[in-house]
Formats: C-alpha cells, sequence, structure tokens
C-alpha cells in the first residue's frame, strides 16, 4: 500500500510538471469534437442526436495521447527500471498510473463536456450522472491503455501500435458509455441506463484485476 | 573492478548481476542470492547505477530523489538533504533535471544510488562526464562505501582510479572473462596485463 501511495504520488506530480501537455490534449479533444460537428452539418437535431457518440469518440482519440505520454517518462531513462530495482512493487506502479491516467481522462472527459454541450446543443441537468459514467468510462479505458501503452512503450512506431491494440478491446466501453452518456442527455423512458452501466462496471472490475496481474510480466520480460 | 574493452560485456554484467536483464545461461549470486530464483532479495541488497540515469526529466533534483525515498522508507527519505549536499547539488535542488548538464545528471544519478543503504553497489562508468570535483566527491563517497562494509563493483576504462580504489580487478573479453587479479597489478588499459 506505501508503494502505491509513492507511484501514486510520483504519477500525480509528473502529471502535474507536464501540465502543458494536458492542455494540448484538451486542445486536441475539442478541435476533434468541433471536426465531427462540421462533418454532420447544421442540423441541431441530428448534431444532439450524435453528441454522446462524438464526445466519446473525441475523448478515446485523446486518450491514446494521454496514455502514450505517461510511459515517455518512464523509459526516456529507464526511470521506471530504476524503480523496480529499489525494489518497487510492479503491481504498484501499474495501478498508480492507471489511476492517475483514469483521473487524466476523466478530466479531459469532464473538460470536454461544455464543449459538447456549446457545438451540439446536449445540454443535459443530470451533471453528477454523466460525471460518473465519464468516470467509469475513463477508468475503462485506463485499464487496458495502461497496459498496452508500457507494452508499446519501447516500440519505434508506438504511436500507432498503441491505438491498434487498444480500439478493439474498448469497443464495449465505447458502447456501454454512449448508450450511457446518450440517455442522460435525451432521458431514460425504458430503464436501460442501469444496464448499460453495469456493463461498465463489469469491464472495469475484470480488466482492473487481469491488467494488474499481467503488468509484472510486461515490464520484466 | 571490471574493465575491458568497449562491447566486452562489462555493462551487461552489471546489469544481469543487478537483475535489470536476465542471463542467457549461467549462474550467479549476489550477497548469497542467486540472480534467477530469488530476485527479489538480490534487489533489496542491490543498487545500480547504469548508463541511462533513471531520473525523471520532468522532475527537479529533489523530487527524483524524493521518488526514490519513497519506495526505500523514511531512513532513505531523511538523507536527501545530505545527498543533495554532498553532491553539489543543494543549490540547483529546485531546477528541473531537463534543465541540468550531463555532469549534473551524474551527479545527481550517482546520489540517487547512493540513497539506497545497499549491501552491493554496481557503478557503471561512474567517472564518465564528471568534472575533477565530480571525480573528487566520487571517490570521497566510494570510500564510504568501503568503509560502512559494502562491496563494489566498479566497471570502468580509468584504470588509475580502479588501481587505487579497488581491490581486485576483473578483464573481460567478447563476454569472457580473460584475466583476474589484484587491481594493483593491471597495467595496460582495456587489455590483460
Amino acid at each position: 500500500m506505501s508503494h502505491l501511495a509513492a507511484a501514486l504520488r510520483k504519477d500525480l506530480l509528473l502529471q502535474w510538471r507536464a501540465r502543458a501537455q494536458v492542455v494540448a490534449v484538451f486542445a486536441f479533444g475539442a478541435a476533434a469534437l468541433l471536426l465531427f460537428s462540421f462533418a454532420v452539418g447544421p442540423e441541431t437535431t441530428v448534431l444532439r442526436e450524435q453528441a454522446a457518440g462524438f464526445l466519446w469518440l473525441g475523448l478515446l482519440l485523446s486518450s491514446t495521447l494521454t496514455l502514450a505520454e505517461s510511459f515517455h517518462a518512464e523509459t526516456e531513462h529507464r526511470a521506471l527500471e530504476g524503480l523496480l530495482l529499489l525494489p518497487a512493487s510492479a503491481r504498484a506502479l501499474y495501478y498508480a498510473k492507471a489511476l492517475a491516467n483514469a483521473l487524466a481522462l476523466f478530466a479531459l472527459g469532464a473538460g470536454l463536456v461544455p464543449v459538447m454541450v456549446i457545438l451540439y446543443d446536449a445540454a443535459t441537468p443530470r451533471i453528477p450522472a454523466l460525471l460518473g459514467i465519464i468516470l467509469l468510462g475513463s477508468a475503462g479505458l485506463s485499464a487496458p491503455g495502461t497496459l498496452y501503452a508500457a507494452m508499446t512503450s519501447q516500440a519505434r512506431a508506438r504511436q500507432t501500435l498503441l491505438p491498434l491494440l487498444l480500439f478493439p478491446l474498448v469497443v464495449p466501453v465505447l458502447l456501454a458509455a454512449v448508450k450511457a452518456t446518450s440517455l442522460v442527455i435525451h432521458g431514460d423512458p425504458m430503464g436501460q441506463l442501469r444496464a448499460w452501466t453495469l456493463l461498465l462496471v463489469c469491464f472495469n472490475v475484470i480488466h482492473w484485476s487481469l491488467c494488474g496481474l499481467l503488468f509484472d510480466r510486461v515490464v520484466e520480460d | 573492478m571490471v574493465t575491458g574493452r568497449n562491447g566486452s560485456g562489462k555493462s551487461t554484467l552489471l546489469r544481469v548481476l543487478a537483475t535489470a536483464a536476465r542471463a542467457d545461461r549461467g549462474t550467479a549470486q549476489v550477497a548469497g542470492h542467486d540472480i534467477r530464483d530469488a530476485r527479489a532479495e538480490v534487489r533489496r541488497r542491490v543498487a545500480l547505477l547504469g548508463h541511462d540515469s533513471g531520473l525523471y526529466d520532468g522532475l527537479t533534483a529533489r523530487q527524483n530523489l524524493e521518488v526514490a525515498a519513497s519506495f526505500l522508507g523514511p531512513a532513505a527519505a531523511a538523507r536527501v538533504g545530505a545527498l543533495m549536499g554532498e553532491f553539489g547539488l543543494a543549490d540547483r535542488a529546485g531546477d528541473p533535471v531537463s534543465a541540468f548538464s550531463a555532469g549534473m545528471r551524474k551527479r545527481l544519478a550517482l546520489a540517487r544510488t547512493l540513497l539506497k543503504d545497499a549491501e552491493v553497489v554496481l557503478l557503471d562508468e561512474p567517472y564518465g562526464e564528471l568534472d575533477p570535483p565530480g571525480f573528487r566527491l566520487l571517490d570521497k563517497a566510494l570510500d564510504a562505501l568501503k568503509a560502512r562494509g559494502a562491496t563494489v563493483l566498479l566497471a570502468t576504462h580509468l584504470l588509475e582510479h580502479g588501481r587505487q580504489g579497488c581491490d581486485e580487478a576483473l578483464v573481460l573479453e567478447e563476454g569472457r572473462l580473460a584475466w583476474s587479479g589484484p587491481a594493483r597489478d593491471l597495467r595496460e588499459p582495456g587489455a590483460a596485463p
């Protein structure tokens, strides 16, 4: 537990020191939402209907930048190896990095909500529910994303490899998060929100458990 | 000390002993623990200064040491300030490592390595990039390590330093032990006497 706290403190410190990068990733996500709105056209009804999908696509595309960058600092001077030799627990290092990435993605997603509201006229009074779904979706992207970011961090084509590996795996997150967000924005007369939220929770439980077990093999072999 | 020509396997040997790399074959023990079967035990007892500094460029010098100390425990945390002063980094403690010269990075990497109170200290070309005052600081640190009974394995091309500070010498050639004996008997740089 002390290793987890130490690693989390280190990761949050690294993110704070690289906050200019966070602004750049947010700008990228906002630009993606803007471009989606141009692609669909000025029809307000269509934009509002597609708002949830565009929000999550913007967040998914931006997440690869955040996830890849999170391991750049670890591999640049073999800092991660240095921590493992201290010895720091590989599992603690994984969970700290995944938590820090989940928080960064949540902040990014929450930051993109006002952009979505302005561009797509997709306001909702159910802000806590929307933030809860963004939190679950961010965690769902972060758990496997952190593992794959570690796997591809030494590869020459890591910027291409990471999305290639990650996107097929997180299709359930994307589906569930888009449906749940859409239900929050447009209303939930059939009571479907619970089922989609449950899918997000199950995905998180499985991947946060499994990826924590596999991380040791990824960084040691 | 370990010496030998470029590519003779000095760095690989140190990385294998520190369990940072896996050996293809053969066995080795560090502080009585097998590097294959008791990796965690070996890691608790070994500190490695490799070619890569292990530092975070985005953090300050002090933060880098504090991060390492937070995994090592309160005793290490209490030594952060003293080590910063010992290696002449106190004035630059709040500066990001990305602004450091190669020599300052080496000093900080040495301080980070010595933050761990290890039984076995593996130093790969520790004199590289250091200036003459840095040489003296390192020699002083090595003397302190010897005084507290730590085993130091030094990989270096600087035989003069090795002869002065080390008891035993190993010469590697193409990954094999070519010569071993008292360090004072080493004569030709990078080759067996």
